[in-house]
Order: C-alpha cells, then structure tokens, then sequence
C-alpha cells in the first residue's frame, strides 16, 4: 500500500479511493458527530432557511425563465447544500469568485436579489456590486474566475488580511488549464484561496466518466502541493464543516484546499437543454433520496427545530421576497447605449464620444 | 538628464511608479532575481523586495488571471508576458477578463493593469518571440495598446500606462530595446495616451507609423528628401487605441497624401483602420489613396528572409513614389 501523500484523516485526498466527508446521513441522523460544524441553534434554523428560500427561488426562476422574464439563467435546485453551506461558512469580509451557476452564494453573501435578476436579464447593474458586497459577478468563461480568486488571495496575503477568497466551477471547469493553472499558484504562493469544486456529475450532457481518468477531482490537488478533501455535497453541515476547516487553514497561513463536493442538478444544465437525452430516470430517483433539504428537514424536525409550519412560513415569505424583487429588477430603468459606451473606460475617449452621438 | 536606451527608460519607468505607490507591484516569469530576459526589470527585485517584484510559475493565463484578483483589490500590477507570442495563452484574461472587467462590473470595478510584452522584428529571434499582434489587442474593446519608439516616449507612455486606471497593454520594440541612447528626464513625468507625436515636418506626404518602423521612414524621408527633394512628414502614433486621428487628418490636410507603415501583416489591421478613419475623416483632402506599406498575410517566417519580408526605406520610398505618381 503505497503511503499518502496528504494527511490522514478520512475524508481528505491520498492516493487511494476516499470516503467523502459526510455528517449528516440522508434519514436525517449524525453519523460523524466529530464533524459536526460548531453551529447555534439558530444557525442550523438559518441554514434551512436559506435552502428552502433558495428552492422557490430557483423554481420561480425557472418558470419566469421559461416565460421569456429572465434572460441566461442557470438552475441550482439539488446544489443548495453546496451552495449555501460553503458561502454560510465564509466571513462577510471573505471574497467570492463565482461561475455562471453561483448566484446563490452571491445573494446570501449580499448582492441584492434584484441585481441577480438584472444580471440574468443582461442588465450591466446586475454586475455592479455594492461596495460593501466582496464578490465578482458570474463568470461566464469555464476557469478564469479560478485565476481571479488566485490573485485576490494573493492580495489578501500580501496585505496580512485574515481574509480568504474562494472561487466555484464545477466538473467540467476542473479540466480547464486555468483551474491547474490556478492551482499551482496557489501552492506556489501558499496563498489563502478555496477552490469548490461541485462536481454534479455533468458538464452539460458530458459525464464525469468522459470528464477525466483521475481517482477524484480532489486528487488533482495533489499536483499542486495543496489539500484536497472531498465532502458530500448533498450535506450541509459537511459542507460548512469542510469550508470552515479549509477557510480556517487559509487564514493560519497554511495555504489552498481543493474541495469537491459530490452533488446533483435536479433541473437540466440550464433552461435551453434536454436532461432526457443524457440522463436516466433510475439515475434521477437514485440522487433524490439524498435531497440535501430533505436530511436537513429531518434533522432539525428530531430536534424540535423545525416544522410544516415554518416550512411554510418560509415558502410564502420567499414567494413574497421574490416577487417583490423580480418587480424591482423590471422596473429599473433600462440600460441605453450611451451608458454602456461610457463604460468602457474611466474617461471615455474621443472615438468614443463620437460614436455616442449616433445614440443620443 | 541622463542618457538612456528604451529598456533602461523602461526600467526607470517601473522604478518611479514603484517608489511612488505601494500598489504598483511587477511579476512575470524570470521577472525577479535576474531581472527578465532583456533585463528590463533588473535590480528592481533587489530595491523593493520579493513581495513587489516577483518570478511567477510558468503560466500566462494565470500571470494575467492574477493581474486581474490583485487589480479587483487595488492593486496596480504590471505583468510581463516574456515574449509576444505567448500572449495567446492569455488572451481570455487579457481580452477578455481584464478588458470587459468595467463594463461587466457597470464600473464597479476596474483593471488598473499593464501587461508589458517584447515584441517586433528584425532581430531573427525563435519563431513567436517577434509578431506584431497589436492588430489582433485594438479589436478588442476595453483596452489600451501602446507602442513606443524611442526612450523618452517610453518612459512617459509607461508612467501614464502604471497610471491609468485601464488595461494598457504596452508593447516595447525588441530591435529598439537598446538601439540607441537619447535624453531621459530623471524622476517622473508622463506622456499622455492617445496622442500621437509628429516626429518630422514634410509637405509633400504624411507617413503614419509606429514603433522601430518610425526610424525605418524617418531613414527613408530623409533618403527621399536628399534624392527627390520631396518632403516628408512622419508621424509616431505612439498609442494605436485609442488613435489619435485629429493628428493624421491635420497632416492630411497639409500633404494630401499619405501611406502607413506597419511591420504587422497587411490585412485588418492598424493601417486598415487608421485608412479607413481617414476616408471618414479626410477624404476630401487626398490627392491619392492611402497606401499600406506592410508585410505579406504570411505567418511572420524563420530568421532566414526576415529582413526581406519586414518593411525597409526602400519599399517604403518605393510606396512614397506611388502615391505621389498616383
Ligand atoms: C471556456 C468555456 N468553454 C465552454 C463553455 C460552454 N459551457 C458552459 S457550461 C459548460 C459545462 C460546464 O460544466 P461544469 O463545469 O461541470 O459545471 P456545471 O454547469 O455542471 O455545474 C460548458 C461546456 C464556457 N462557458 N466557457
């Protein structure tokens, strides 16, 4: 048996096959009490919360999708422990770099709604972020937001900041040069970024058997001399736990952690493709019994926290809440072409100033 | 004043906005200890320390991706890309990340960054380490291209470059890297982007041009002027975007001809577009149609032909006789 190559504990990459870290078993119970994320009461109610929010939101999106009300839009249900356990383990002041499908993150770490509406309807103001909110608008290029986050963690590192930056993409976006090359950096540099990998089996229609011939997309931490760990992606307080773990080693000096979270899209990649011609209905029933609300619903129900009625008080209010900004993000008023030339450049050059005669 | 070739006005450049402004950091490959292949940043690691000036691994996209998270958090960084040919591995964060970086933030954020590369030929290097690309970063809205020609002009484009608020991607000229000295300014000042410079007075033609083909004309105005009497005017764009075309059609109005010089191949690029805003411009004015005086649509070929197949005074007194016979 060869000798790992990272450190020893279950969850966390060596060169043999690992178990992901998982907490919270799909019938609700704890199976790992040792990882059990040191969360309040209330925290765990939050968590919830933020899951089933996070559900009607994706729906209501998805409809309005379908109805030509959003623009570009990428479903996440079945994503949401991934999703909201790793931004939920983050400090305000820490630096997100999405891809396409993390609007989640964005919002819980304080974009307004609205302005996720507005991004998807491919509004500019969707892009602009309130100062205070320490995120990078969706990245559309597979991989490049991974070099953005490298370079934020550097700039955290060289100005002693207890800060950490952490970057998304999902199976597919770890075959990207930019992802190894991010890496590398990374642990060249020892700097304190996160790389989230949520690996829901599909990159598009191309499945994770077709994606690579590595052991685990964790495993490709080991090239770059940083940690790898794998988590269970359908469990929230496995994913708070491994980010917590990851940012708190970031904020020590201890350099990058690799994450891949084992996850499923319900819905198809986004609302213009077929699941149908690439997934199968045994597949689909064999993930739901994992729902990552599910486990955390019967959880928190044993323990008092939890029930149908909160459940639907957090249902309306997130109807509610997403209404009232899918009308705020209609109302804005429409981009023009003027402004959109003027933001090209600090100062907007002559050339410019004359082509914007043409639009006024 | 001091006497300086361009790569130690270069260097000089980088030291004044390093002193300047903590932001302002440097790092590219063999950037640090050795201070690069043409030593443009040599010593540089010494005086401000590994933490400004520092060698990255070996990864362009990542020297550009990074450029881009530091200048999200106020960084100023200026990346080298060691040679122009492997711009291509950057191009998604050059083109696209750092150049649509304010229009996608709605100006929320900016990339305040210079991505420094040699280019240019005449200097039989390996293949890809001398393409002209600028035809290939001024299609590309968001983002400034500078070429400089001479020391002066490019520690003052390079001040400005640090300084701006904007990718500027700046090109420096390999066969113009130590050329010649010329009087360089101690201490900082800028030249501002966007302005060309018309570096002699002529009557008869205007010959737009930038970086080591502004000598090659300036040779052949004055060789046209010395056999022919006919008086050249030669103009360094200094900035190809934005262009500086109140400078050209000026001149136009005084020559009423004109030809571009380019060592880049002839099709869609700065001599295209610099033609085009002229017909837009100044068309009225010409007595004949402006001329490309430039390489052929090849790929830029081995060492062997390189000085046949580069722009010489000779095709470009032979390009000034056909406008004027026009
Ligand atoms: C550089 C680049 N190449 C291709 C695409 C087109 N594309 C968009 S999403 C996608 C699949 C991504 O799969 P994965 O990273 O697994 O993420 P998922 O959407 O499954 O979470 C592809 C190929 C792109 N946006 N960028």
């Amino acid at each position: 048996m060869s000798k790992p190559l990272v450190s020893q504990a279950n969850y966390e990459v060596t060169t043999e096959k690992v178990e992901p870290l998982q907490v919270l078993a799909p019938d609700g119970t704890i199976v790992n009490s040792d990882k059990m994320p040191n969360l309040s009461d209330d925290q765990l109610k939050e968590l919830m919360r933020r899951m089933v929010f996070t559900r009607v939101w994706d729906e209501r999106a998805v409809n309005l999708g379908r109805q030509g009300r959003l623009g570009f839009y990428a479903p996440v249900s079945g994503q949401e422990a991934s999703m909201i356990g790793s931004e939920f383990a983050l400090n305000k002041d820490d630096f997100i770099c999405p891809g396409y499908r993390d609007m989640p993150q964005l919002v819980w770490h304080g974009l307004p709604l609205y302005q996720a509406f507005l991004y998807s309807r491919g509004h500019q103001h969707g892009g602009q972020i309130p100062q205070d909110v320490h995120v990078l608008m969706p990245q559309i290029i597979i991989g490049a937001q991974i070099l953005h986050a490298t370079g934020v963690a550097m700039a955290f590192k060289k100005r002693n900041q207890p800060r950490v930056a952490i970057t998304y993409t999902g199976d597919g976006g770890s075959s990207e040069g930019d992802f190894y090359e991010g890496m590398n950096f990374a642990g060249a540099f020892k700097l304190p970024v996160i790389y989230f990998v949520q690996n829901n089996g599909y990159a598009i229609t191309t499945p994770y058997s077709k994606q690579t011939g590595a052991l685990s997309v964790a495993h490709k931490a080991l090239a770059a001399g940083i940690k790898g760990v794998q988590v269970d992606g359908m469990d929230v307080l496995a994913v708070v736990q491994a980010v917590t773990e990851a940012a708190e080693r970031g904020r020590r000096g201890e350099g990058a952690t690799l994450i891949e979270a084992l996850t499923y899209r319900y819905r198809p990649h986004s609302l213009a493709d077929d699941t149908t011609k690439y997934r199968t209905k045994d597949e689909e029933s064999d993930w739901e019994p994992r729902d990552p609300l599910t486990r955390m619903r019967l959880f928190l129900t044993k323990k008092g926290l939890w029930n149908e009625e909160i459940e639907a008080q957090v249902k309306e209010e997130a109807k509610a809440t997403v209404a009232e900004h899918i009308k705020k993000a209609e109302e804005t008023e429409k981009m023009t072409v003027s402004g959109l030339i003027d933001s090209m450049f600090e100062v907007t050059p002559s050339h410019l100033e004359e082509q914007k005669q043409a639009y006024k | 004043m001091a006497q300086m070739t361009m790569i130690q006005a270069i260097k000089d450049a980088m030291r004044v906005e390093l002193e300047r402004d903590p932001n302002v950091i440097l790092f590219g490959e063999d950037v640090g200890h050795v201070g690069g292949v043409f030593r443009a940043t040599e010593g540089l690691q010494k005086e401000f320390g590994e933490d400004r000036v520092f060698d990255t691994p070996l990864a362009e996209s990542a020297i550009g991706g990074l450029a881009v998270g530091l200048g999200v958090q106020g960084f100023r960084p200026i990346a080298e890309i060691q040679f122009v040919g492997f711009i291509y591995e950057a191009l998604d964060q050059i083109c696209v990340q750092a150049a649509r970086m304010r229009y996608r933030s709605g100006g929320r954020y900016n990339s305040p960054i210079v991505f420094r590369t040699p280019f240019g030929g005449g200097v039989k290097a390996a293949e890809l380490h001398t393409d002209a690309l600028e035809g290939l970063l001024v299609q590309t809205p968001g983002i400034k291209v500078v070429v400089p020609s001479n020391p002066y002009d490019a520690k003052g484009l390079l001040i400005a470059a640090i300084r701006d608020n904007d990718p500027v991607f700046f090109m420096e000229h390999l066969n113009l890297y130590r050329a010649f000295r010329a009087e360089v300014p101690e201490g900082e000042y800028t030249v501002e982007l966007g302005k060309a410079n018309v570096v002699r007075e002529g009557s008869d033609v205007t010959i737009i041009t930038y970086g080591a083909m502004v000598h090659t004309s300036v040779k052949a105005a004055e060789e046209i002027e010395k056999t022919q009497g006919v008086k050249v005017e030669v103009i360094d764009l200094r900035t190809l975007l934005p262009l500086d075309i109140d400078t050209i059609v000026t001149s136009i109005k005084k020559t009423n001809r004109a030809i571009i010089v380019q060592e880049a191949q002839k099709t869609s690029g700065v001599a295209a577009e610099v033609i085009a805003q002229i017909n837009e411009k100044a068309i009225l004015h010409l007595e004949a149609p402006v001329l490309r005086i430039s390489p052929p649509d090849t790929v830029y070929p081995f060492a062997q032909i390189e000085d046949a197949w580069l722009p010489s005074p000779a095709s470009v007194i032979a390009g000034i006789n056909q406008v004027l016979e026009f």
